[in-house]
């Protein structure tokens, strides 16, 4: 069986690589390019540990095969960040000490920046729908939620 | 110069500073179990029984050992003999000797090249099953016909006649139960069950291990107490402990579930025979059938209660299924189901029945939660009967300073009445209820742990501190333990550094486990702390050419004192430390302890509940919990545990649990089928943290994360059984349940 050649773009920089035609995204972002902030906690869709963006829009990369990023655009945790200068949902979410673990927050973070793109200025029960796909098991959501309420606002000041 | 005093004047204690592994875990660079790699690495697959009972007739692994990529095939005959009971249990869940005891059950394990002909490889192995009957039920195990686990190893300490499954008995109490029961104006009896439901960690068990061919090891994984992974597995590899190393990665949660030992010496084992690195790591499916779930229980609980709301005698009769192999966590909850009352008569039987079933690891305040739910329900339903309210029934009869516990010691300074005026004071007990919404009320308890700790603490000549402890850090410890560093050597916290050691770094520690971090690392690294402040002391009165004993520790600084005060300037940490090297050599304290004093933790919880009539789905509207947290160190993770126990202890009532079919498989094996609770399912979930010093650590902290998950099995019920008007006695309280309950 021959590799299937992928070009595509991550985080803003041209990227390519062989994969597999039945390796997901998330294999090919954690085991050849050593991206590993996007997490397999189940490896079928149910708990958002592997969110990334594909052409803005939100998705589990464990249910994306690899081949499917040609041409487009991922976004994964790592590119959240501009150098030094944290996110505000990565900051807020820092303030309000809504992580324990830890392990579902680069999932969580990447829903959440995709939700506040297209809704800057959700209700509270908005983001605890768009985040029913990410599980925490840690922190009972209620700070992870304030955190991303607290963020939009300061966003939509900003 | 008197240094080991208690302290409650604080300057960063109580504050909520940002947590030092903050960044790396908003910006994934943080390393999890399965976030790392070796040069030369292999991928290891375990082959998992499909049977819930079978003997191993035998095992062919040629076809699979010839297969190209595949380096390594194993079975339990590549480990050594455990040097004891538990051990071997520990070793044979891993990896089944002889018999398949439960669906999932590891039988042989392969490393390759690749996943793909890793994966190819298990389908190579035969293994020859013969079935042997089945039993994955509590009532269907304790039954004299039932299929027996070890027939040819009776269990040792249980009285004659016991069922042959029974591997633990227990009992606790004191008092004349036939006399309080005469003196109780009403008596209500119940059985209650729950179903067994599992820590739920998002991140699967991982391990990366390396022996090499001179005997030594390493392995990363992720797990709650790497000394105790030490201790299992180079015992099942025949290794001397200081020859395996074992670093813990960054850990995606545990509550107990990352206690013990699942793939790691299969691991070792697997990198020893291929003589290559060996990742492993569990698929959700593996992690759902072959880590270690909690128990579930059948408990008949009978209590008396006079007309004023005195409790008059308690008893309960707890039954618990913990799996395939010997468990003593019935202790626990027989322990545990009164602990919050003051009772002249109470006791409790207990015993622990093995089932066709993974062995059942610790889950929060292992036993509790399944034995408190039982007696907070029924006293519930007494002040409903009895029209008295469930607060001041609960004042009334709450444990305190000097009450004789149920399970025997007597309590210290605890918070239960505190934190029962602070739940009855609260705008939440008095605000209004909708249609079909109801409010349910329970206390909980968590004995808490301190244990075996390590702490070492190096003053840095810039005057900076590396602190080194042995706890993996699950919900922030590394924020609160620097704290208290901070705190005791007078300087910023951002001039401390945490780091969790390897096991070759540093002394013993016991598992990050039974709510002990806060407290025992806590406590080691006040001592520590203040070794270091009595190194520096004696340091600069010999600068000085003063005596020792004439210097004080003094916001920071020593100071001369007595008849010397203010003949010399104060030295500040980075002034002794700057020219340590000139005044005697590196400055470092340390502290090595089995922490006694943990100090017992109560907690009460309101739950409101609306139950839809049509399709007996239940929300929780409204949701507060009140828990005495001894000092709050980090005020905000104290809330973020009060507030995660609290959704665990919300799921397990509602949504959660393990499902066998009659073939003794399970068959939800999944976050799709086994469905813990989403953002969209909870309101804000609020905290009152009350704050009751605890007479066993210097700063009076006590133990805070098990607590919160004990009380919501009983104050959902509560709530339901009220919302409904029938009493509710089986959990999960689904939708199915809820609809049968109120048709009747």
């Amino acid at each position: 069986m021959s590799k299937i050649h992928v070009t595509t773009n991550i985080n803003g920089d041209a990227v390519e690589y062989l994969c597999e035609p039945q390796e997901t995204l998330l294999d090919v972002l954690r085991n050849q390019l050593n991206m590993t902030g996007a997490k397999e906690g189940c490896g079928s869709g149910d708990c958002g540990a592997c969110s990334v963006t594909l052409d803005g829009r939100l998705v589990c990369s464990c249910l994306v095969l690899a081949a499917e990023a040609e041409g487009k655009q991922v976004s994964t945790i790592e590119g959240m960040a501009d150098g030094e200068e944290l996110h505000p949902l990565q900051k807020k979410i820092l303030e309000h000490a809504a992580l324990q673990c830890g392990v579902c927050i680069p999932g969580i973070l990447v829903a959440a920046k995709a939700l506040l793109e297209k809704h800057p200025d959700p209700t509270e029960t908005e983001v605890r729908y768009w985040l029913a796909g990410n599980l925490c098991r840690c922190t009972g959501y209620d700070k992870i939620i304030a955190a991303v309420m607290d963020a939009a606002a300061e966003m939509r000041g900003a | 110069m008197a240094l080991d005093t208690d302290k409650r004047e604080f300057k960063i204690v109580g504050t909520r500073p940002l947590r030092p592994d903050g960044i790396d875990k908003v910006t994934g660079r943080a390393l999890y179990g399965a976030d790392t790699t070796a040069p030369g690495m292999l991928v290891g697959r375990v082959l998992r029984s499909p049977h819930a009972h079978a003997r191993i007739v035998s095992i062919d692994a040629s076809a699979a050992e010839a297969l190209q990529g595949v380096k390594a095939v194993i079975t339990a005959a590549d480990f050594t003999t455990a040097n004891n009971s538990h051990s071997q249990a520990v070793l044979d869940n891993c990896m089944a000797r002889g018999k398949a005891m439960y669906h999932g059950h590891g039988v042989a394990a392969v490393a390759a090249v690749s996943e793909a002909i890793a994966k190819q490889a298990l389908k190579l192995i035969k293994v020859d099953y013969e079935i042997l009957p089945h039993v994955t039920e509590i009532e269907d195990a304790l039954k004299p016909d039932a299929p027996v686990l070890y027939p040819d190893k009776p269990a040792k300490r249980v009285p004659e006649g016991t069922p042959a499954n029974v591997s633990h008995v227990t009992h606790f109490g004191h008092g004349d139960l036939e006399a309080g029961f005469a003196k109780a104006d009403k008596i209500i009896e119940r059985t209650f069950r729950t179903e067994a439901t599992h820590q739920g960690y998002i991140e699967p068990h991982a391990c990366l291990a390396s022996v090499s061919p001179d005997g030594k090891g390493d392995l990363w994984c992720c797990t709650q107490g790497h000394y105790n992974v030490r201790a299992l597995c180079a015992d099942f590899m025949g290794m001397d402990a200081s020859q395996l190393r074992v670093t813990a990665s960054e850990i995606g949660g545990g509550f107990g579930g990352k206690t013990t030992v699942f793939i790691e010496p299969i691991a070792l084992a697997l990198s020893r025979k291929a003589n290559k690195p060996v990742k492993l790591v569990m698929s959700r499916e593996e992690v759902f059938k072959a880590s270690g779930p909690t128990m579930s229980s059948v408990t008949d609980v009978k209590i008396g209660m006079t007309k004023d709301g005195r409790i008059t005698a308690g008893y309960a009769n707890l039954r618990y299924q913990c799996g395939a192999f010997p468990s003593g966590t019935i202790e626990l909850g027989a322990m545990s189901a009164f602990a919050a009352y003051d009772l002249d008569a109470v006791k409790t039987d207990g015993l622990n029945v093995m089932t066709n079933r993974p062995r059942e690891a610790a889950y929060r305040a292992p036993g509790a939660p399944t034995a408190v739910y039982p007696v907070e329900s029924v006293v519930d339903e007494l002040c409903q009967e009895l029209g008295l309210d469930p607060l001041d029934v609960r004042l009334k009869n709450a444990a305190r300073k000097g009450t004789k516990a149920s399970y025997g010691p007597t309590f210290d300074d605890i918070g239960l009445v505190a934190t029962l005026e602070a739940a009855k004071a609260h705008p939440h007990y008095s605000a209004p209820l909708g249609p079909n919404q109801a409010r349910g009320v329970s206390c909980g308890f968590w004995f808490n742990f301190g244990g075996n700790t390590s702490v070492s603490l190096a003053v840095n000549v810039d005057g900076t501190v590396t602190l080194t402890e042995g706890n993996p850090d699950i919900g922030g410890s590394r924020a609160s333990i620097g704290m208290m560093a901070a705190e005791e050597l007078g300087i910023p916290f951002d001039k401390v550094r945490t780091l969790v050691a390897d096991t070759a770094s540093l002394g013993f520690n016991d598992v990050t486990d039974g709510s002990r971090v806060t407290f025992a690392v806590g406590l080691a690294t006040i001592k520590a702390a203040r070794d270091a402040i009595q190194k520096m002391c004696a340091r600069v009165a010999k600068i000085w050419d003063i005596d020792p004993e004439a210097v004080v520790w003094e916001d920071g600084c020593v100071k001369p004192a007595g008849d010397n005060a203010g003949q010399y300037e104060p030295m500040s940490l980075a002034e002794i430390a700057a020219i340590s090297v000139k005044t005697g050599g590196p400055i470092a304290g340390h502290h090595e302890v089995n922490a006694d004093g943990a100090g017992v933790s109560f907690g009460v919880h309101l739950a409101d509940v609306e139950v839809d009539p049509e399709t007996g789905h239940t929300s929780v509207v409204r949701y507060t919990v009140f828990q005495d947290a001894g000092k709050a160190v980090h005020p905000a993770y104290v809330e973020g545990q009060m507030q995660g126990g609290a959704v665990q202890g919300i799921g397990w009532a509602l949504n959660e649990e393990y499902i066998y079919g009659a073939d003794g498989r399970l068959q939800n094996a999944g976050f799709l089928d086994y469905r813990i609770p989403v953002a969209s399912d909870l309101p804000p979930i609020d905290t009152v943290i009350l704050e009751i010093p605890n007479p066993g650590h210097p700063y009076g902290v006590r133990g805070v994360g098990e607590t919160p998950i004990v009380p919501p099995l009983a104050a959902l019920n509560n709530a339901v059984s009220r919302a409904i008007g029938v009493r509710m006695s089986a959990l999960p309280m689904s939708p199915p349940r809820i609809l049968k309950a109120i048709k009747g």
